[in-house]
């Protein structure tokens, strides 16, 4: 049987979540042998032409020409599946989204008539269909090796989409909200990262994105009320790695008082 | 059964009798400022002068004005937790020449002692056992865990504001078998436990201890603390007549209260991992990368999660109301349906450790309060 030709994509983004596949290590090694690295360009200046049977998508569309280009991906790509907070949720260069972007442009570039960008920065499920989305920020390396042995061997993916407190439950954690009263995004946080801020003592930030069926208006009002949170504090730590994530998004721009669209998915 | 005397300065003396017998000694220490329960290996490993300040959605570790060793109520942990293991190995499959090769794996069971169970907790985990042991379905990890577990109860003269064990007819007053049970008593200069046993094990371990007959004024003293444990929480606004619930929640399934607490609810689970009787679990199966081995693994689950109620086609309860519908309902009335009892030990946890405040002895007044004379 021919070996699984396995591709990796880069959009606008760190490249975080791609080094979470070199960070495997003795995996990559297991990986390297069971299917074809075709195109991983982080890695290797080899490319194998399309199509390829799993394709790991990186980055968020932040320009015309990106747009275009997940498009071909897709149709090169028997399962498209989409890694980290970029690809998922457009990533933290979706802040532009709640602001003007040639602003930003022409503070942080001498010249920003020769920048080409679009309005907003979007996920890529507003372009094309994906199999599977991993959430984080950036993505947990088992994770990533979960999905791709799911998909291997066409089984479900162990990713529960439950909160972080589960995860810090089953770690034993004493809650740092109830018995600290420190503000933490855990109850509205995708499960993932093994509750790694909580364990060492401080609250979530959110960086895996919402979970399934958050209440991320209930969180807010306990922090304010509760909490004693500012409002500038409940916006950044909506308006992270995830901003646009809807539940995240549509909570903040209620606070900000914001008229603004609720996803920038338009500029396609 | 209180029938002797063990002086606070000679607490060790139980701990150290107690592991002489070769068990690991587990109970309540201070861990990230909260009363955890963790390995004990002498006296003052214990929470000596600590107690917790408890509301909704609130937990603050104190200090005490006395030196009382046991002067706290339920904290985040509960000893469901070395019982029925947060996650566990099942099984493990290899791929061979002549099909597949399953391994179950049987876990080790340690003699464990429990120092400091609450009367609560000894019927918490009495629900767990009716669940694990007696029930069709019987777990083995968590019958030979069990067996190997020696119980430490202690009477409860410090309950948090969010204790309600008098309405669910489970304490304060120690009313279940234990090995051994205590009472702290501190009288001025004096400072002593009422100590008894109930088993062979337990007796055996009091033999072995410096201990002395109490008194008639000893024993008048434990009561009269235990007592007011009681009184205090029969005074407290958390009191509430429980006779009915089960009639109470079937007749109300579609009460408006349903519709406001799913405003509130986030959906998070903090209810279910921290309730000592909530016994959900799921199992994940995952391959390695080659796919030559398989395993599955056990792991706590919840009602409140998507993926608890899935089935072809999305899940059952897809949406807050229902979740938390289905969590209080089966808690409060359909548990005596399936196991011939409550499902809640009035412990409170789950109204402390709600991140926003949720308290189920509200939403059972509120039910009441919303329902329409029929």
């Amino acid at each position: 049987m021919d070996r699984a030709k396995l591709a990796v994509w880069k959009f606008a983004s760190c490249d975080g979540c791609q080094l979470s596949l070199l960070d495997c290590e003795d995996e990559l090694l297991e990986l390297a042998d069971i299917v074809d690295i075709a195109y991983f360009k982080e890695a290797s200046s080899r490319e194998v032409e399309g199509p390829y049977d799993l394709s790991l998508v990186e980055g968020s569309i932040t320009t015309a020409h990106d747009r275009d280009r997940i498009v071909e991906v897709r149709r090169q790509s028997r399962a498209l599946i989409t890694i980290g907070a970029c690809a998922t949720a457009g990533g933290v260069q979706a802040l532009r989204n709640f602001s003007d972007v040639e602003d930003f442009a022409a503070i942080v570039y001498a010249e920003p008539q020769y920048i080409a960008t679009l309005a907003t920065s979007t996920p890529i499920s507003a372009h094309v269909t994906v199999d599977f989305e991993l959430q984080g920020c950036p993505i947990n390396k088992h994770q990533l090796l979960e999905v791709i042995s799911s998909f291997l061997h066409r089984r479900p993916p162990q990713v529960p989409a439950h909160s972080v407190c589960i995860e810090c439950k089953l770690r034993g954690n004493v809650c740092v909200w109830v018995a600290h009263g420190t503000p933490c995004m855990g109850p509205i946080t995708h499960a993932g990262c093994g509750a790694i801020c909580p364990s060492y003592d401080r609250g979530c930030y959110g960086c895996y994105g919402p979970k399934e069926n958050p209440n991320t208006g209930s969180l807010v009002h306990w922090w304010q009320e509760e909490l004693g949170a500012e409002q500038a504090t409940v916006i950044e730590n909506l308006r992270n790695f995830n901003a646009e994530a809807p539940a995240f998004a549509h909570e903040s721009r209620r606070l900000a008082g914001e008229a603004g669209q609720e996803s920038g998915d338009d500029q396609k | 059964m209180y029938n002797f005397v063990l002086q606070a300065d000679d607490l060790d003396s139980l701990i150290q009798a107690i592991r002489a017998q070769g068990y690991e000694v587990l109970g309540p220490v201070v861990q990230d400022q909260a009363i955890t329960y963790g390995p004990v290996a002498c006296a003052s490993d214990l929470p000596r002068g600590w107690t917790d300040e408890q509301d909704r959605g609130h937990y603050r570790l104190k200090r005490r004005t006395d030196g009382a060793y046991f002067g706290y109520a339920a904290g985040p942990h509960s000893w469901k937790q070395f019982l029925q293991l947060p996650t566990r190995p099942v099984w493990k499959a290899q791929r061979t020449d002549h099909g597949i090769r399953m391994t179950e794996i049987v876990d080790e069971a340690p003699a464990v002692a429990f120092l400091g169970v609450r009367s609560c907790e000894l019927h918490a985990i009495a629900i767990q056992d009716r669940i694990f042991i007696d029930d069709h379905y019987r777990n083995d990890s968590y019958l030979n865990r069990r067996a190997n577990i020696l119980t430490v109860a202690v009477n409860c003269t410090a309950p948090a504001e969010t204790c309600f064990c008098t309405s669910m007819q489970t304490g304060p007053r120690v009313t279940l078998e234990s090995d051994l049970a205590l009472t702290e008593v501190i009288d001025g200069q004096e400072h002593y436990f009422l100590i008894g046993s109930d088993s062979y094990r337990g007796g055996q371990i009091l033999n072995s201890l410096p201990v002395k007959p109490a008194t008639a004024r000893q024993l008048q003293l434990a009561e009269a603390a235990v007592d007011r444990a009681a009184k205090e929480m029969e005074s407290g606004s958390r009191q509430f007549d429980s006779g009915d619930l089960k009639e109470l929640l079937y007749r109300n399934l579609d009460s408006p209260a349903w519709d406001e607490v799913a405003e509130r609810c986030l959906s998070c689970a903090n209810c279910t991992m921290v309730c000592p009787t909530c016994f959900c679990s799921t199992v994940e199966d995952s391959t390695d990368l080659s796919g030559e081995t398989a395993e599955r693994r056990e792991r706590w689950d919840s009602c409140f999660t998507r993926d608890f109620s899935y089935i072809s086609g999305g899940p059952v309860r897809a949406d807050t109301r229902s979740r938390y519908r289905q969590w209080m309902t089966h808690k409060l009335a359909s548990w005596f349906d399936q196991f011939d009892s409550s499902g809640c030990v009035g412990c409170g946890r789950c109204i402390s450790w709600c991140p926003v405040g949720i308290d189920l002895t509200e939403q059972v007044a509120r039910i009441r309060e919303l329902e329409e004379p029929s």
